[in-house]
């Protein structure tokens, strides 16, 4: 019989949207469009892979392979709406 | 739509504890309760508020200790001294109870500021209130307590914008920072970083009164009121087709069909009754005499206390006519920061007039699902939860009139509207 | 024949100063169609804005070329002071000192763009807006300073510089510039469709 061992709290990457930073430039839509999508209007919004699903409230989950395009999302949003934070 | 009849009904209940008619100015409410309890250091308060099970007034019922705590270790780590808002901004058009409650106890309030000062170790606190009598009485309070030694902290008087948006918390912050009354991305918390960054506990002015009942009266009298669960009373303000609108102090617990009696009862047959104000949810006519206005007797509906708030509808007035115009003025309060709340809001408003009209709504039997599914688009997507309140009235909306929404989608309306 | 090296640094610093001025160009035009977030002939809204970074990488490449070869030209007559002081050169000090300008505020926006996070979205922007100012300093001080002022070919494409940044500016302020990037606000909205395109 194994002793029990501790999980390590995995720690998700989210990506977080400041709303009155950001002006729907769409540039996000486009480098991370697993993830996010535009509204009606051009603003983004997450993909609902499981139809109705609630927003997350603190942030958008990014699995670890979409690290990359999510850092250069955020790199390339003109208004620096974005934020990536791992917690 | 609004009751701004700032008189309490005529009558006295056992519940009358904020709304005392003889302790309004100082030295009746000094007389009435003595000088202000100070536990004579930080953080000795939260347990009584613990005990007490006070939550808070404002509309979010957040257990009022533990946002005490939070902010009191926030400033323990002795860097920066906490700073307290008493949020009398009240917002909603169809509340009424702050600016009644400032006129006739403005001193309970205040103590309650200060002891909440003391709690959390700030060094500042502010007053937050639109201009009006609201204001003018608590500047009056103010100077009746200059030079008494009674306050400790200094307070500073704020005004608030009208509009719904100014009462939200990172708005009444931003104003008392001197900037725009307007919602802000919250990176933190308030109560870690508020005011100039400083740990910033935001209450609303009734729960800062309970905390000054509390602090003399204790925990056990608290909870002598209300239920196990939801102990204390609360403040009402009641409008719509009722005999005598206006704010009343209740029991929580009480049932819906009582509390409306202390507004003199219906004036006419009603149809529903909206409960916790414009971000709210509908309850039924039929079941008013079997919901009490507590969160447990509420959640049936999708409904919340919220800020005390119960608005009439009469039966014959069309429910979808008046859930479209109060989305309509919804849609007109965004703060207009938010690309979805901004762009969203008045497609949702006009997508529900056209729902309120049977002659345009006929044959537009896809309108309700698309109405619901614009309305998933924008929750949850702002600085501030504007949205998404109004789209869970929207919910509750389609949810509770159900037989209207089909009918209008037939291009007929039910009931005996005129 | 030989080419000594004063003749070689002074045709670097004119040519370098013209390609220098064509690369700024391109670097405001493609700014304001970063601005306009739409996609500009196939290329997506992302890669427009690539564009502008390494066009912009580009042609300060070219101004610091610009700017050794005439430090290394004695006619010139070029201190390392009159860099970030204008108006106190030798030769042509006015115009020159357009150059100087345009320089600074050209390494500012530089170095602000490397320092975004650092210093938050307003001042970058406000930087970045000087942008507006060093471009024409940069065409002034073209025709002002440079032996090929007079020419047909420099005034033709500094001609053909100033079309292009003006009819960008013209596109940018119009009305139907902001008209299409949104619906208006009465139209009711379209629901997610869910998908990622």
């Amino acid at each position: 019989m194994s002793t029990p061992t501790r999980t390590p709290t995995i720690r998700t990457l989210r990506l977080h949207i400041d709303w009155v930073a950001c002006d729907g430039r769409g540039m996000c839509t486009e480098l991370l469009p697993e993830l996010l999508t535009e509204d009606p209007w051009g603003y983004p919004a997450p993909v609902r892979l499981h139809g109705r699903d609630p927003l997350p409230p603190n942030g958008i989950p990014v699995q670890d392979d979409l690290e990359p395009q999510a850092r250069a999302a955020v790199a390339a949003c003109p208004l620096m709406a974005l934020r990536l934070e791992r917690g | 739509m609004t009751a701004l009849d700032l008189s309490a009904p005529d009558h006295t209940t056992m519940a009358t504890r904020l709304l005392l008619p003889d302790a309004t100015d100082l030295l009746s409410h000094d007389r009435r309760h003595g000088a202000v309890p100070y536990r004579g250091g930080p953080g000795i308060l939260i347990e009584s508020l613990e005990s007490a099970g006070l939550t808070g007034r404002g509309g979010a019922a957040f257990p009022t200790w533990r946002k005490v705590a939070s902010t009191a270790a926030a400033a323990g780590g002795g860097h920066r001294a906490a700073v307290v808002i008493a949020n009398g901004a009240e917002g909603e058009p169809a509340s009424s109870k702050d600016a009644v409650l400032l006129g006739m106890a403005p001193h309970l309030v205040l103590d309650g500021v200060q002891l909440a000062a003391e709690a959390v170790g700030a060094d500042r606190a502010a007053v937050y209130v639109e201009a009006g009598p609201a204001m003018t009485a608590v500047m009056r309070a103010l100077a009746e307590r200059k030079g008494t030694g009674r306050d400790r902290v200094r307070m500073q008087l704020v005004e608030a914008p009208t509009g719904f948006v100014s009462g939200e918390e990172s708005a009444a912050v931003a104003a008392v920072e001197g900037r725009p009354a307007l919602p802000r991305t919250k990176r933190r918390l308030v109560t870690e970083s508020g005011v100039d960054r400083r740990p910033t506990l935001v209450q609303n002015v009734e729960t800062l009164a309970h905390v000054a009942l509390i602090a003399r009266y204790g925990s056990a009298w608290f909870r002598s009121a209300g239920t196990a669960t939801e102990p204390g009373t609360f403040l009402a303000t009641m409008g719509g087709a009722v005999a005598a609108p206006g704010v009343a102090e209740a029991p929580q617990g009480i049932l819906l069909a009582d509390l409306l009696a202390l507004a003199g009862g219906p004036s006419r047959r009603l149809g529903a009754v909206l409960v916790g104000g414009y971000h709210g949810a509908w309850v039924p006519a039929a079941a008013l005499a079997t919901t009490p206005m507590s969160r447990a007797g509420l959640a049936a509906f999708g409904a919340t206390p919220g800020a005390g708030i119960v608005w009439a509808l009469p039966a014959s007035q069309c429910p979808l006519v008046a859930a479209s115009l109060i989305v309509t003025y919804l849609a007109g309060q965004s703060a207009r920061q938010c690309g979805p709340c901004l762009f969203g809001l008045p497609a949702l408003a006009a997508d529900l007039a056209r729902l309120a009209d049977p002659r345009a709504a006929g044959g537009l039997d896809r309108l309700p699902g698309q109405l619901a599914a614009l309305a998933e688009t924008i929750t949850g997507r702002g600085a501030c939860r504007h949205p998404d309140g109004t789209v869970r009235f929207v919910h509750s909306t389609l949810r509770t009139f159900a037989d209207e929404v089909a009918a209008h989608g037939r291009g007929q309306c039910l009931g005996d509207h005129r | 024949m030989s080419i000594d090296l004063v003749s070689a640094s002074w045709y670097l610093a004119r040519g370098s100063g013209v390609s220098a001025l064509v690369l700024f160009t391109l670097v405001v035009v493609l700014g304001m169609a970063t601005r306009a977030a739409r996609p500009v002939a196939g290329a997506p809204r992302f890669a427009v804005r690539a564009l502008h970074s390494s066009a912009a990488l580009t042609a300060v490449v070219f101004l610091g070329l610009h700017v050794v070869a005439l430090l290394f030209d004695p006619y010139a007559q070029l201190r390392l002071v009159d860099l970030v002081l204008p108006f106190g050169g030798a030769y042509r000090p006015f115009w020159l000192g357009l150059g100087t300008l345009a320089l600074d505020l050209v390494l500012a926006i530089g170095v602000s763009s490397w320092l975004r996070g650092r210093i938050g979205p307003r001042a970058w922007k406000a930087v970045h807006w000087t942008a507006y100012a060093a471009w024409p300093f940069a065409v002034l001080h073209g025709l002002g300073t440079g032996t090929d002022a007079g020419t047909w070919w420099l005034r033709a494409v500094t001609a053909a510089c100033v079309a292009a940044v003006l009819g960008a500016l013209a596109w940018r302020r119009s009305s139907a510039f902001e008209a299409a990037r949104r619906p208006t606000l009465t139209r009711p909205g379209r629901p997610l469709q869910g998908s990622s395109r």
